[in-house]
């Protein structure tokens, strides 16, 4: 039971944990709460139910074309809601931001309707593999895998290329950054790029998982990720993976002890408890103000 | 008294009566975060939560005992106030994006805790009888909603309101001036509330059904869209972003299912092109003795780069 409870847990945390790295890293640059990231989310699950529902195709493409397609949209959308916002204050970034969401979000009622979306039975075929007491199912490999493979290839990005230590350079200092040499502007573009394509691969693997894909899952999903994201200090990518997996586990076991109905409040009731004692998240940086 | 206002609200138009009595609640609700956003800089993502305390205490109040309701009004404030000076002394040591997300997870815990709390119905919600008392429930709003403004400019004079604004510009600077930072922003972000209460109050027993899913994150940003839209820290500017907002959706409401799509984007676009908000950064004074055609003297000028501050 233990075992089965914490498998199910990895495998909703690491979702979780593909949505709240795009939080992390935009905010890490630009510092900013990107409230449509959720909404990013939610059209790549519905990019990903059509291409699988109309075209027929293949789950790894649905993921794939989702991505790219997600990429296009965060890069669209930080052209024209974030960047003429870029110098003026955060809250108006905040509320531009809000905006994009609550437009993305009635975009996707208006095309898709109200009710929630399911996909096809032969999608992903999902069969039982017993492991000692535990059931893993194939989908849940499917999504741990993919999970682990996107954070490995971020991870790889991030640390070993040229245009990661760009991003890396910009978030620690974004003037000096710029008086570098890095350009700054393309370095924003591309962080939006990476964290829309991580939220959708997390929306169609989250559709998958249950089998649901809606205008509004966008809202709760996204504002979960972003808790995890500060869980595990925002602005750190392997905090975010770790707040995303904690999150997870701990709502699975929370439904599991009996406490389904206060499900959404788990997540955010850590939250707040880790906070008071640990006020910058589990690997965040101590923030040294001076004056 | 009671049957001249009565007579007087009957006069208006209802539909007309309710849109007015939408945006004198959104005024009581966005002065309110107003001050905690806008005067002391601390962002909350979760006003909502006050205003549905400030709901359902009010209409238990009203069901279950017989409290006249301008004294209903002022408990239901009062708790939503007690509740946040309880929650503020601790997380309000965060600062800038942990503390929004920390107000946001406690409304959120909020909304669930009433969603399964036995007096209030759980999530079929509650509905309100009458008010207990003979003044008709529009005429209560506006007047509250002026008095929120008076408070609110009061504040936003004083002593208390300079050492919100010296703490929103540079906490260590203010706390060394003298400034005791977590007790006047957890201050503020109880008088905060208590306007929230108060909202609450008044939104529950004018609809006369209240949902714990009302509250939820969406309710708490529109707020706050009304206190960015209309300029932060400006107190006429709330007043016309609360207006504007709250209004909208009725304006909107020809364009049908398009409404919501062209108010995300109409958010976005005001962002982009007055970033500070409709009001903010605009000179109320000057641009009211422009208006009468006199030259600003300095003294008024100084005045109100003051009041701005």
């Amino acid at each position: 039971m233990f075992w089965q409870q914490l498998l199910n847990g990895v495998a909703l945390g690491s979702t979780y944990a593909l949505i709240a790295l795009g939080y992390t890293m935009v905010y890490g640059i630009i510092t900013l709460i990107n409230f449509a990231h959720g909404e990013i989310f939610m059209a790549g699950a519905f990019t990903g139910l059509c291409l699988v529902s109309y075209f027929k195709t293949n789950i790894f493409v649905a993921i794939l074309a989702a991505m790219v397609v997600c990429m296009i949209l965060g890069v669209v959308m930080e052209f024209i809601a974030y960047r003429p916002l870029r110098r003026s204050s955060r809250l108006s970034a905040l509320i531009s931001a809000i905006g994009v969401s609550i437009f993305l979000s009635s975009l996707a009622l208006m095309i898709f309707g109200a009710d929630a979306k399911g996909f096809p039975d032969t999608s992903f075929p999902v069969r039982l593999i017993r492991v000692g007491s535990a059931e893993i199912s194939t989908l849940q490999l499917l999504i741990i895998g993919i999970s682990a493979l996107l954070m490995l290839a971020l991870q790889f990005i991030v640390q070993k290329t040229k245009i990661g230590k760009a991003m890396r350079a910009t978030s620690e200092d974004y003037n000096t950054a710029a008086l570098m040499g890095i350009n700054v502007n393309r370095i924003i573009s591309f962080t939006f790029a990476i964290g829309s394509a991580l939220a959708a691969a997390g929306g169609v693997l989250v559709g998958v998982l249950f089998n649901a894909v809606s205008f509004n899952m966008g809202l709760m999903a996204g504002l979960k990720a972003f808790a995890a994201a500060v869980l595990g200090g925002i602005g750190s990518i392997p905090g975010a993976m770790l707040g995303g997996l904690l999150l997870g586990i701990s709502e699975v076991f929370g439904v599991a002890i009996g406490y389904s109905s206060y499900r959404d409040a788990i997540a955010f009731a850590i939250l707040v408890l880790v906070l008071l004692i640990r006020p910058t998240g589990l690997l965040g940086k101590k923030i040294v103000k001076k004056v | 008294m009671g049957n001249f206002l009565q007579s007087l609200v009957g006069g208006i138009d209802p539909y007309l009566m309710q849109i007015l009595v939408n945006i004198g609640i959104g005024i009581i609700l966005a002065q309110g975060l107003n001050v905690i956003v806008g005067f002391a800089g601390q962002l909350s993502l979760g006003h909502a939560a006050f205003v549905s305390i400030g709901a359902f205490t009010s209409a238990l109040l009203t069901i279950r005992t017989g409290l006249p309701f301008s004294l209903n009004v002022v408990a239901s404030g009062a708790f939503a106030a007690l509740v946040a000076v309880l929650i503020g002394f601790p997380i309000l040591r965060l600062t800038g994006d942990y503390l929004a997300i920390c107000t946001l997870g406690f409304a959120e815990i909020v909304k669930v805790f009433l969603l399964n709390f036995e007096p209030t119905n759980k999530a079929l919600g509650l509905t309100i009888p009458g008010a207990h008392t003979d003044i008709p429930m529009p005429i209560y709003v506006l007047g509250l909603a002026i008095l929120s403004i008076l408070l609110v400019s009061s504040v936003n004079s004083s002593r208390f309101g300079r050492a919100l604004k010296a703490i929103r510009e540079d906490e260590i600077a203010a706390e060394s001036m003298g400034i005791y930072a977590t007790g006047y922003k957890v201050q503020a972000f109880a008088l905060g509330s208590f306007l929230a209460g108060v909202g609450g109050a008044l939104y529950a027993h004018f609809l006369g059904y209240i949902n714990p899913s009302d509250f939820g994150f969406m309710k708490s940003v529109d707020i706050l869209c009304m206190v960015v839209l209309g300029g932060l820290g400006s107190v006429p500017g709330t007043v016309i972003g609360a207006a504007v907002l709250a209004s909208a959706p009725e304006f909107l409401r020809f364009m049908a299912q398009y409404r919501m799509l062209v108010y995300g984007a109409l958010l976005v676009f005001l962002m982009v092109f007055r970033p500070n908000g409709l009001l903010g950064g605009v000179n109320m004074v000057a641009v009211l003795l422009k208006v009468l055609g006199k030259k600003p003297s300095g003294a008024a000028l100084k005045k109100n780069r003051e009041g701005r501050g």
